[in-house]
């Protein structure tokens, strides 16, 4: 089982791939935009950051790299495939996943803790989570407002494709626990299979205790369960 | 036809300085030249006014391995390690464009420091504006801030601090200082001079354009009502990324002999200062630098500020790796120029020499001696006395008003749109005591603030100078770690007003003495001057950045109370006083009296045994004592730790003051009552004060005074909600 992450310029690559290699301890390589080939990976990773500085609408240049067209076909393949941030940006406008990001309903950048309730805790990425688990992660986005047109919600609904969303501390789904203005208080939806997930909170910055809290290592460790890669709860971790 | 004024006078220069030019020179300069002077004559680049003042800092210490002169400051943090950092003022730009302006501060000193060979792994700001209520510093606020995180955010670097201070004096003058932090292994440090003759000089990042022509000279003059915002350069934060990443990796190759940020002056004065340290002579062919616009004359190429430049000198062998380098990262490069043994700075425009001038004389401006002189206000403020000055009636109102005061308010507003975690090294992030890094791959953390009281230096600058000093070194103690070093903003109006240069004097003074006591040197800084609008200067506004190491990242602490049924301690000798404070100023629209007295001995005893606390693992919270006074430091920590407090004041004295008195060197700390004894011996054996005030829990904040009368009884909700809602409610 082996993860790789692209490294767009202007992403911060650099901090899932030390998450895989230093806090788990597993194998990871980095990816450059302009591969035309994908071989011998299970998991790609779409990292944060503002790709090519994100001038245009984020995630626009990335979304039309070489290696996004590589993605779409592992992810056909049934690879697993992760965007974090912008990478959840770059996979709404590569198509791989349905809807669009606006920006932020108060027009400022945010970063700052929230809560998520965890909808489907059955997908590969998810599987040490609870159905309906409140978590904490990090956002710092200034376009996660996702939008979905009303069908379109209802799909994702019916198909369990809302795989987090935000909420309060006592995982109520309040207009007031929602940072950006998003359609159905939607943090994170994964494609039909599951084998695609994007999401705006950021579960690599949540991996470690001295960081805050270790919340997002399991959304990590989840990858390798599915792989039947059996590892304790922080065994792989110093804390 | 009205008479034109000459261009030396034009573009800043004395009388005196241009006749000195016309001496050196033996004749008179010619316009390129002139403008060559006039920027690196400047105040921004030559110090020329604060330079004898400057030399009072002390420099030296056990840890610094670079102090002032170079392109930021060095200091070691053990294991080959050390950390880099420099705090650079965009004050004027940010007053006529506010977005670019603070953005392009940023990305300035950020240049300084991977200039060094520095990989930037943090940021802070200190900022100080006008009222809130004012529409128009409301817009430059906005923008300062937004410019901040849109430049920091896409460049992957966290903004992990600050402080904000608001005042009318800065109503058309804002101050907008940025502090940039970076790692580098010991022998990896790079320095900004040229090395040897013959070796190459290289253009490398942005293409040259005609923006920010001036700027230095702009940043050495009082703003007024003809200052217009196409001055202001725009920022690139991605190519900023690309040429960061390019540089690194030269410089990893041992491919870099110096380098040096195309900041304020651009070309010349990177391309001057190398030389100059170095003690050679330098020739730039300007047609070679890369340019943006059309038609661009020598003049514009060689004072262009554009952003997202730099200058390197390497040896002619490693030229075709340098440029493969720089291909590779998609970033343009271009030799311009060579290192001479002359000592002569030399501009050719193809084959014709358009400036000649020795390179000792553009970077040795003639030192001014400006006259100084006490203003009438000093004695006359200070010998101000509360006696007539009545208790309020209702404590509780005047805690909530403090509470709101935005100099006292949660900056939450501000910091929640910068990225302050990226890069994964944030333990303690913005709004502590001061700012927690881990050093990846070790047990070391460092800890940063920003630090310094306008209106204690404007009421007493020698000694809100000190304490400016202190109180940076007191926040880093409050998390648990030692003071190393620090960088120095120092903002001020125009040194050429006597009092103005007398306050410049008495807060340098100051610094020192506690930098001194302490046993902080000065390591890097900039000094910002002429900040005044229609003749109206700011407050004295020395901005004090400061680094330190924590042996053990996980023995640090902040402020939050922990548990309920904790002890709440007061470290260090209570004497409040009303003189300064923001309560004089928030209740009683007074800003007067007497600064509180700073002890720098005592100061010292009460942190080095703050920081024994911490890392022995004895107490669970400590919060420095500071605006606000005692009563809202406990709200403060009631508030971040969502538990209430039991408090019973033992002082004697005036009820206002106890609570809302201002007082240096106290420390509020809390520890678990099986452990008081223990914590009250080692104050005792550290020879300072420690006042047991009560026990934490609960969901209000209770405070009574010695005859058990109730002076606070809030509930933490009602504290939280003007607390934290104040800056927010201005938008």
């Amino acid at each position: 089982m082996k993860f790789g992450v692209v490294f767009f310029p202007g992403a911060n690559a650099a901090d899932c791939f030390y998450v895989i290699d230093q806090v788990i301890g597993h194998p990871v390589s980095s990816i450059q935009p302009e591969e035309r080939e994908l071989v011998g990976f299970d998991c790609v990773i779409l990292p944060g950051g503002f790709s090519y500085g994100d001038y245009l609408r984020a995630g626009a240049l990335a979304g039309a790299a070489p290696v996004v067209e590589q993605i779409a076909d592992f992810a056909e393949q049934g690879g697993l495939v992760l965007g974090i941030g912008n990478g959840f940006q770059i996979l709404l406008n590569a198509g791989l996943l349905p809807g669009a990001m606006r920006k932020n309903e108060n027009l400022r950048f945010c970063c700052r803790d929230v809560f998520l309730r965890v909808e489907n805790s059955r997908t590969p990425f998810t599987n040490r989570y609870h159905q309906g688990e409140v978590i904490k992660y990090p956002i710092a986005h200034g376009e996660g407002n996702y939008y979905v047109d009303a069908d379109g919600l209802a799909q994702l609904e019916q198909n369990g494709q809302v795989v987090f969303r935000y909420c309060n501390e006592d995982g109520e789904l309040i207009p007031a626990a929602n940072p950006d203005g998003s359609v159905g208080n939607i943090a994170g939806i994964c494609n039909v299979k599951g084998n695609v997930l994007g999401l705006m909170p950021h579960p690599e910055r949540c991996s470690e205790e001295i960081l805050g809290n270790a919340y997002g290592l399991r959304l990590f460790l989840s990858v390798l369960d599915w792989w039947g890669i059996h590892t304790q709860e922080g065994v792989m971790t110093d804390e | 036809m009205s008479e034109q004024k000459p261009a030396w006078m034009e573009m800043g220069l004395s009388s005196e300085e241009y006749a000195k030019i016309c001496e050196i020179l033996g004749r008179e300069p010619n316009y390129l030249e002139t403008g060559l002077f006039a920027v690196l004559w400047s105040e921004h680049c030559s110090y020329k006014n604060s330079r004898p003042v400057l030399k009072n800092f002390p420099t030296e210490g056990k840890y610094v391995i670079q102090g002032p002169g170079e392109n930021a400051g060095v200091v070691d943090i053990g294991d080959g390690q050390a950390v880099v950092f420099k705090v650079e003022s965009h004050n004027h730009p940010s007053a006529v464009e506010p977005y670019e302006g603070a953005a392009t501060g940023v990305g300035g000193v950020v240049r300084d420091i991977f200039t060094m060979g520095a990989r930037p792994i943090a940021a802070l700001n200190s900022l100080r504006f006008g009222s809130l209520d004012d529409p128009r510093v409301r817009y430059l606020f906005s923008g300062v801030v937004e410019g901040i995180g849109g430049y920091g955010n896409r460049l992957g670097s966290p903004v992990v601090g600050g402080d904000i201070f608001f005042h009318p004096s800065y109503q058309g003058n804002p101050l907008v200082n940025a502090m940039c932090v970076g790692l580098v292994d010991h022998k990896q440090i790079v320095r900004g001079q040229t090395g040897r003759p013959g070796n190459l000089v290289v253009a490398a990042g942005a293409k040259t354009g005609r923006d920010g022509i001036h700027g230095c000279t702009f940043a050495s003059e009082e703003l007024s009502e003809e200052t217009k915002a196409p001055d202001v350069q725009r920022g690139d934060p991605f190519l900023e990324g690309l040429l960061m990443g390019a540089c690194l990796e030269l410089m990893e190759k041992g491919c870099v002999v110096g380098i040096q940020d195309m900041g304020a002056a651009g070309l010349t004065s990177s391309s001057a200062e190398m030389a100059g340290r170095a003690g050679t002579g330098i020739e730039i062919d300007v047609s070679l630098v890369p340019q943006r616009d059309e038609g661009m004359t020598p003049y514009d190429v060689m004072l262009s500020e554009s952003q997202e430049r730099m200058l390197l000198v390497i040896e002619p062998q490693h030229k075709q790796t340098v440029m493969d380098v720089f291909a590779k990262w998609g970033v343009e490069a271009a030799v311009v120029g060579r290192v001479t043994d002359d000592g002569i700075y030399r501009v050719f425009d193809g084959e014709t020499v358009v400036a000649e001038i020795p390179v000792e004389a553009l970077t040795n401006a003639p030192v001014r001696y400006p006259e100084q002189k006490e203003p009438d206000y000093y004695q006359r403020l200070r010998a101000w006395k509360p006696e007539d000055l009545s208790v309020p009636e209702d404590l509780n109102s005047v805690l909530l008003k403090l509470l709101s005061s935005p100099n006292i308010a949660s900056k939450e507003w501000v910091y929640s749109q910068y990225d302050h975690q990226v890069m994964l090294n944030t333990v303690v992030g913005p709004g502590a005591d001061a700012a927690v890094l881990r050093i990846k791959g070790t047990k070391k953390g460092i800890a940063l603030t920003t630090d310094g009281n306008p209106r204690y230096c404007y009421l007493d600058p020698r000694r809100g100078g000190a304490i400016a000093v202190a109180e940076a070194a007191r926040n880093l103690s409050c998390v648990g770690a030692e003071p190393l070093a620090l960088t120095d903003g120092l903002n001020f109006g125009s040194p050429e007003k006597p009092e103005i240069f007398w306050q410049i004097k008495q807060v340098v003074e100051g610094m020192s003495e506690a930098c001194r006591s302490l046993e902080i040197p000065v390591v890097s800084g900039n000094v910002s001057l002429y900040n005044e609008t229609k003749g109206d200067a700011i407050y004295p506004s020395p901005v004090v950045g400061m680094v330190g190491l924590l042996p053990d990242v996980k023995k640090h602490a902040t402020s939050d109370f922990k548990d309920s049924g904790d002890v709440v301690v007061l470290l260090g000798k209570f004497n409040p006083q009303l003189g300064a404070s923001e309560y004089l100023a928030v209740i009683h629209g007074l800003e007067q009296g007497e600064v509180p007295e700073i002890d720098l001995v005592e100061e010292k005893k009460v942190q080095l045994c703050c920081r024994e606390l911490i890392r022995e693992g004895k107490i669970k919270s400590a919060h420095d004592c500071a605006e606000g006074g005692l009563a809202v430091a406990v709200a403060e920590c009631c508030v971040s730790g969502q538990r209430g407090a039991t408090l019973k004041l033992p002082f004697a004295g005036r009820e206002d003051a106890l609570l809302f008195g201002e007082v240096q060197s106290c420390i509020l700390v809390t520890c678990t009552p099986r452990e008081l004894d223990s914590v009250l011996q080692t104050a005792e054996k550290a020879g300072i004060a420690a006042a047991v005030l009560g026990e934490t829990g609960g969901r209000q904040l209770i405070i009574r005074d010695q005859s058990e009368r109730v002076l606070i009884n809030q509930y933490i909700e009602e504290m939280e909600k003007v607390w934290r809602g104040s800056i927010a409610s201005y938008f």
